[in-house]
């Protein structure tokens, strides 16, 4: 049980489990599994700043961001009690103090900038395209899984060598 | 029940769903650590067609969820409201491949969508945090910027 909850899980176990959350949200709350649109919902609480995309009543939707919170709170439980020894992120880049470090920037800002930017103007992400979305067989989600693979191909292959000053 | 109780009734009712949904939020965070979806090391893998994993998590996933929808609408099943489940259309437009190669470029680069930034904000620590206002600012500048982008 132990090696069960120190070891990294299986993508056979993972991929089920993450498949659930999809009904699950339908049935305690009448949602549709999606991450990205709490990005917009912060913006229209924080900073509307009068601009039509954020004029709506984001309170409505809140169950988005309690959803988010209880991801943050997973992730630190997991690095905290159930023992996650394999680092997440190259910390040369996106710890610090290599973050600050014109690769770091780069890597943080400017890719944190084109996950907020591309999620919004797609309409949604991995969550809300690639898992809801072809699950339930929507098309615009099909154009969307592609673009992001695309987009990701395109950076790891000829952008990310640059960065990394090596095939990384 | 007197008015009051009512009224009472339905804001502990609000809690308890979000509270819920908050939980669902933690496992999900938990999930997507242990099995290191979550991991830049993995997403770039999964770009250079190293490993199958995230293939695995991601086909598995959809599969599961196609089979609960799918059961959900057969046998009839209404959420614990007793309302009808109802499955939100996602828009039809170009921004799905415009911003979908944006955002593309985005996971490639911070090795995070959206669900696993969150979750690396908790493992990691408040460094995540440049990435995750600038993904909020990323948003921001998508609203500012949507009457003159291509729909």
């Amino acid at each position: 049980m132990a090696a069960l909850l120190s070891s990294p899980w299986p993508w056979y176990v993972a991929g089920p489990l993450i498949g659930l959350m999809v009904p699950a949200l339908l049935l305690i709350s009448n949602r549709f599994f999606g991450i990205s649109s709490s990005f917009r919902h912060a913006c229209a609480a924080l900073w509307p700043a009068g601009i039509a995309y954020f004029d709506y009543d984001w309170k409505q939707e809140v169950w988005n961001l309690w959803f988010v919170g209880g991801i943050v709170v997973g992730g630190w439980l997991t690095a905290h009690g159930l023992g996650s020894p394999a680092p997440l992120l190259p910390l040369q880049w996106l710890g610090w103090p290599g973050v600050l470090s014109w690769q770091g920037l780069l890597m943080s800002v400017g890719g944190g900038l084109l996950i907020g930017f591309g999620t919004r103007y797609a309409g949604g992400c991995t969550g809300g395209h690639a898992i809801a979305g072809l699950a339930t067989l929507q098309r615009p989600s099909l154009v969307a899984t592609l673009a992001f693979f695309a987009g990701g191909l395109s950076v790891t292959w000829l952008v990310l060598p640059l960065i990394t000053g090596s095939a990384s | 029940m007197s008015k009051p109780a009512q009224t009472q009734r339905a804001a502990r009712d609000r809690v308890g769903r979000q509270l819920a949904v908050a939980l669902l939020g933690v496992a999900f965070g938990i999930i997507i650590v242990k099995s290191q979806v979550a991991s830049w090391f993995r997403i770039n893998a999964m770009f250079r067609f190293e490993e199958f994993h995230m293939y695995g998590v991601i086909l598995s996933a959809i599969a599961v969820a196609m089979l609960s929808v799918r059961l959900i609408a057969a046998l009839g099943v209404r959420t614990i409201d007793g309302e009808a489940v109802v499955i939100a259309a996602k828009p039809a437009d170009h921004g799905q491949w415009i911003g979908g190669f944006i955002f593309g470029c985005g996971w490639a680069l911070t090795g995070a969508c959206p669900g696993p930034l969150y979750a690396q904000l908790g493992a990691v620590g408040p460094v995540v945090l440049i990435t995750l206002f600038s993904a909020l600012a990323g948003a921001w500048l998508y609203g500012r910027w949507r009457p003159h982008l291509l729909h």
